[in-house]
């Protein structure tokens, strides 16, 4: 009896196993693809063939062709890819946490933090300290910045930290998480009221975002973090699909909830609050990518939802940083604003036509 | 057969309740002697209120207790890991579980969490217990679909399924009939008893299905209003008047006979019903709901109604201050009892309401 019902089980697995591979393969080809696309393509025309060569170590006869591409497309690229996972993963931590279709990794008010930590830098008038590095450095790209929001988010990641160990309830957690982000952000908004017009519109460059400002020496120290969040994110992935059926299931099952909701919140803070602070903010992704992914490969297991949502993520997000040079102008466009106005009508239709959103969180 | 084995659960003097807050408690039932034992379906009976899901939560661990210990195999809750616990006691429970990614055999299959790695990789012997568990609730054919393609009767063979994959000595349900439809009801709980019966795990439910529960339960908890609890043999539990104590409520009584609650409550007139079989026990049902009382005597019966069968059916006989008739349906009865019956009090009030 027990012998005859086993084949029926793995058999009938073998068509959505099929239709996954499938997916998995078109989007890393689609991912390497954008990649090549995001490095050829920029405001100086770079031949291909130039590119692939200076990719493969060789060297190129145009100097500038060469620093263009290794000191600036390519550390660009790659932070595409850090964003795109870090950020997609922090927004289904959130949404599985909580819950809730609309969770991302704002919703804990740590991105929030980060800007807080700007704010505090920027709009600090007559500091000189600032204003020399951010004339110096230019916006993004200032350590100074960088430091400042790490700590903001930091900060908010603690008291978010301090009040989840107290409380026994995922969704008073979200409530708290969401009156947190809203006090800072009046903070800031007090903060810009006395502030003079050029610091206000520093501060409103900086809220635009932007994957340009990570250096080579940046990069570094952000794949670093992002890595260990991804790490965390990964060894969570068995508690995170305990608490798919709830807390009061996850708790008969043995899960220790307010550990388990902890150690989310820590890599989730450290994906989000790192990623902020060498990018600005970026919406939108940590909400969208989730949903994308289990639109797409129809699962809901996260040691397999995790990849794939880092492969969803990084091809969205070089997609919209190919879209955000404007291929063939000089100008480019914010990133923050492209992930909205091109990532949103993606979603709607991806989700539309396949229907199955209902209540997949 | 169980006071012989070791209990699996024992709860003694327990009190349970909630914490209002730092200082003021309220206790909803207490202090309670429970044991159950392997191989024993127990059903949980008692009005809304009466803390029926309190006490599950409290037994299993989600709710702090307030006096008192809970044992399962050997060891108190109060000092077992919530790890160590998920080995012993699974539970289903009342919450939602309809995620739309989830398939049914990953929801099975998380049945195994207590046992598996950190990543929850599952082993060859882990998925012989999940095909065991779907075999077990023969919840094989829709095995691939998602949780929200369900209905509810499988839906809550399904969150069975995963209870029994966690393999436990002790299973406790939280009303898993609440949303089902009869047949459902009844092969939920048909399961349950064999399940208990063949695998020896003791499995305790909390329903409001009455009837049903005393047809499979093995014991009875019977939680009153007030928090007082009585256990015993369900058979028991009736012929002693525990529950017409236990769901004592105007309007509202249990009828000893039939182990149910009866609906309609005489209004006063009686008649005398002789006869037997199905016919009986409907006839005796239609002239409930008509608001007679039912007797088999004939004193101060205005009426005696004696139903006598023939080769193609039943006919009904009534007698009446000396007039004799005779009726083929229920129906024909009952019009013939209505205009028989001078001008009747119900119909009065109606005519005087719909006046005002």
């Amino acid at each position: 009896m027990a012998a005859k019902i086993h084949p029926v089980l793995e058999e009938a697995l073998l068509p959505t196993t099929h239709r996954r591979r499938f997916a998995v393969y078109g989007l890393l080809l689609l991912v390497l693809l954008c990649f090549m696309l995001d490095v050829v393509l920029g405001s100086i025309h770079i031949p291909l063939k130039e590119v692939v060569a200076i990719l493969s170590g060789h060297s190129s006869e145009n100097a500038a062709w060469v620093y263009i591409i290794e000191k600036i497309r390519l550390p660009k690229a790659m932070t595409a890819v850090l964003v795109g996972c870090g950020l997609s993963i922090s927004g289904l931590q959130m949404q599985t946490l909580f819950r809730n279709p609309l969770a991302g990794p704002s919703v804990l008010g740590i991105t929030s933090g980060a800007s807080l930590g700007v704010a505090l830098v920027m709009l600090s008038a007559g500091s000189i300290a600032s204003i020399y590095s951010i004339k110096e450095l230019g916006i993004s790209g200032s350590w100074l910045l960088i430091l400042a929001s790490t700590l903001g988010s930091a900060f908010i990641m603690l008291i978010i930290v301090a009040i989840s160990a107290k409380l026994k309830d995922n969704v008073v957690m979200l409530i708290v998480g969401v009156m947190i982000g809203n006090i800072t952000i009046s903070v800031i908004s007090i903060w810009q009221y006395f502030s003079a017009p050029d610091q206000i519109k520093d501060y409103l460059m900086w809220t635009f975002g932007s994957l340009g400002g990570v250096t080579e020496n940046h990069l570094y120290v952000l794949a670093c973090v992002v890595l260990i969040g991804l790490f965390i994110s990964f060894s969570s992935s068995k508690l995170l699909d305990a608490l798919l059926l709830g807390e009061n299931y996850a708790r008969s099952m043995g899960l220790t909830v307010g550990r388990a909701r902890l150690l989310i919140i820590i890599s989730t803070s450290i994906l989000a609050g790192s990623i902020t602070a060498f990018c600005g903010p970026i919406g939108f992704i940590g909400i969208a990518v989730p949903h994308l992914a289990r639109s797409l490969f129809n699962i809901s297991d996260h040691r397999a939802l995790i990849p794939y949502c880092c492969l969803t993520g990084t091809a969205l997000m070089l997609i919209c940083d190919i879209i955000a040079q404007l291929p063939g102008s000089q100008t480019a466009l914010p990133i923050n604003v492209v992930t909205a106005l091109v990532g949103s009508p993606v979603v709607i239709w991806i989700i539309m036509s396949r229907n199955n959103l209902r209540s997949s969180f | 057969m169980g006071s012989t084995t070791q209990p699996i659960l024992q709860a003694q003097d327990l009190s349970i309740g909630y914490k209002l807050n730092s200082k003021r408690l309220r206790k909803v039932a207490g202090p309670l002697q429970l044991e159950m034992h392997p191989g024993q379906l127990i059903c949980l009976l008692g009005p809304n209120g009466a803390g029926k899901s309190t006490l599950i939560r409290t037994l299993s661990g989600l709710q702090p207790m307030l006096e008192g210990r809970v044992v399962i195999a050997g060891e108190s809750i109060s000092r077992l890991k919530p790890a160590a616990m998920a080995r012993k006691l699974s539970m289903v429970l009342t919450d939602n579980v309809r995620s739309g990614n989830l398939d049914v055999y990953s929801l099975v299959a998380l049945g195994r969490y207590p046992y598996t790695g950190w990543l929850g990789t599952l082993s060859a012997a882990d998925k012989k217990i999940i095909h065991w568990a779907i075999e077990a609730t023969n919840t094989e054919a829709f095995i691939h679909r998602k949780m929200d393609q369900l209905s509810d009767g499988e839906s809550q063979k399904v969150m069975l399924a995963r209870a029994l994959a966690q393999d436990t000595p002790l299973v406790i349900l939280d009303e898993p009939t609440a949303h089902l439809d009869l047949p459902n009801r009844v092969q939920l709980l048909r399961l349950l008893h064999q399940l208990a019966k063949q695998t020896n795990k003791a499995i305790l439910i909390s329903t409001h299905e009455l009837d049903m529960a005393l047809q499979v339960g093995d014991q009875v908890w019977l939680l009153a209003q007030g928090g007082q609890l009585t256990t015993g043999v369900p058979e028991d539990l009736v012929l002693n008047g525990s529950f017409e104590a236990a769901f004592d409520k105007a309007g509202f009584n249990f009828d000893k006979e039939t182990g149910t609650f009866n609906i309609h409550q005489g209004a006063g007139q009686k008649v005398n019903l002789v006869g037997h079989g199905a016919a009986a026990f409907w006839t005796r049902r239609a002239l409930q709901r008509e608001g007679y009382i039912v007797a088999t005597d004939t004193a101060e019966a205005v009426c005696t109604i004696k139903i006598t069968e023939q080769n193609n059916g039943c006919l009904w006989v009534s007698t009446q201050e000396g007039s004799y008739q005779e009726h083929p349906t229920i129906a024909a009865l009952l019009s013939s009892l209505r205009a028989a019956a001078d001008t009747p009090s119900i119909h009065r009030e109606q005519t005087e309401k719909d006046k005002a």
